[in-house]
């Protein structure tokens, strides 16, 4: 299931829905991830972010992430998934993202999780813009990211 | 540019010219820098891939022309999907520019 929403989101009922789901799992990875106040890296002259505002492409974000876990599926043996994503206005340390993975076996929960994560963060229609005391400035694509995606590219 | 601003699933004639009607979209920093979230467009029968949507938008907007100009890395959407500027467009296809993706 993929849920694109403002509202935060608790990651022990998640994991409760995603047990209930797959029948007879051995595995269950739940990755979250949290808004930084050092996305800028303060060592390196950054300053601290006040706030994030999460931009989407409605019906868009919902397909290339559907499209995203189909893909896991196609590569994995999964008994469930859960995404959800939260837009709008977000603070540091706020929950921004949550993957589940459900199978049988470690292996598919970890790297399934790890892939639909790496997909979503450049292949699903979000942007991110920051606000520090500076002003507020939008956050731009990494290298890193991209290189995330080829390491699957290249090993299958 | 023509902005017609019905939604319709027929090409338009008018004056002996044929249009194709598109839903434009703009996301994040090009919308902003556009000032505009999205636009109904009658295109010209000229205008037949997204490369020459691109010099079309530039021709009639100088916001457009400095964006596409300054930034390769604009990404096209369109019906949702990311396509090569090569794409060619059809009636009534949403379209989007957007930059690249900073979600997770």
């Amino acid at each position: 299931m993929i849920s694109i929403q403002t509202e935060d989101f608790d990651p022990a009922e998640e994991y409760s829905r995603l047990k209930e789901a797959a029948v007879d799992a051995g595995a269950i990875v739940i990755f979250t991830g949290l808004v930084r106040e050092d996305h800028d890296h303060r060592d390196a002259g950054g300053s601290p972010v006040r706030s994030l505002h999460l931009e989407h492409y409605a019906g868009m974000t919902e397909k290339s992430l559907q499209s995203i876990v189909d893909e896991a599926n196609t590569r994995w043996r999964l008994l469930a998934t859960r995404v959800i994503h939260r837009v709008g206005e977000l603070k540091p340390s706020d929950q921004i993202v949550l993957v589940g993975s459900a199978s049988a076996h470690r292996q598919d929960a970890f790297e399934s999780a790890q892939f639909i994560m790496d997909f979503l963060k450049s292949k699903a229609p979000f942007w991110k813009k920051q606000t520090t005391e500076q002003g507020s400035d939008w956050v731009e694509s990494r290298d890193s990211d991209a290189e995330a995606i080829e390491r699957w590219q290249k090993s299958v | 540019m023509v902005i017609i601003s019905a939604r319709t699933k027929h090409k338009h004639k008018q004056a002996g010219y044929s249009f194709t009607m598109l839903t434009i979209h703009y996301f994040a920093s090009i919308r902003e820098a556009l000032d505009t979230d999205s636009e109904q467009l009658a295109l010209p029968e000229s205008v037949s891939s997204i490369n020459d949507l691109i010099v079309y938008l530039g021709t009639n907007n100088p916001a457009f022309q400095s964006l596409s100009a300054a930034d390769n890395k604009i990404l096209v959407a369109v019906n949702q999907t990311v396509v090569d500027k090569s794409y060619r467009l059809s009636e009534n296809d949403e379209v989007a520019f957007f930059p690249p993706m900073t979600g997770g």
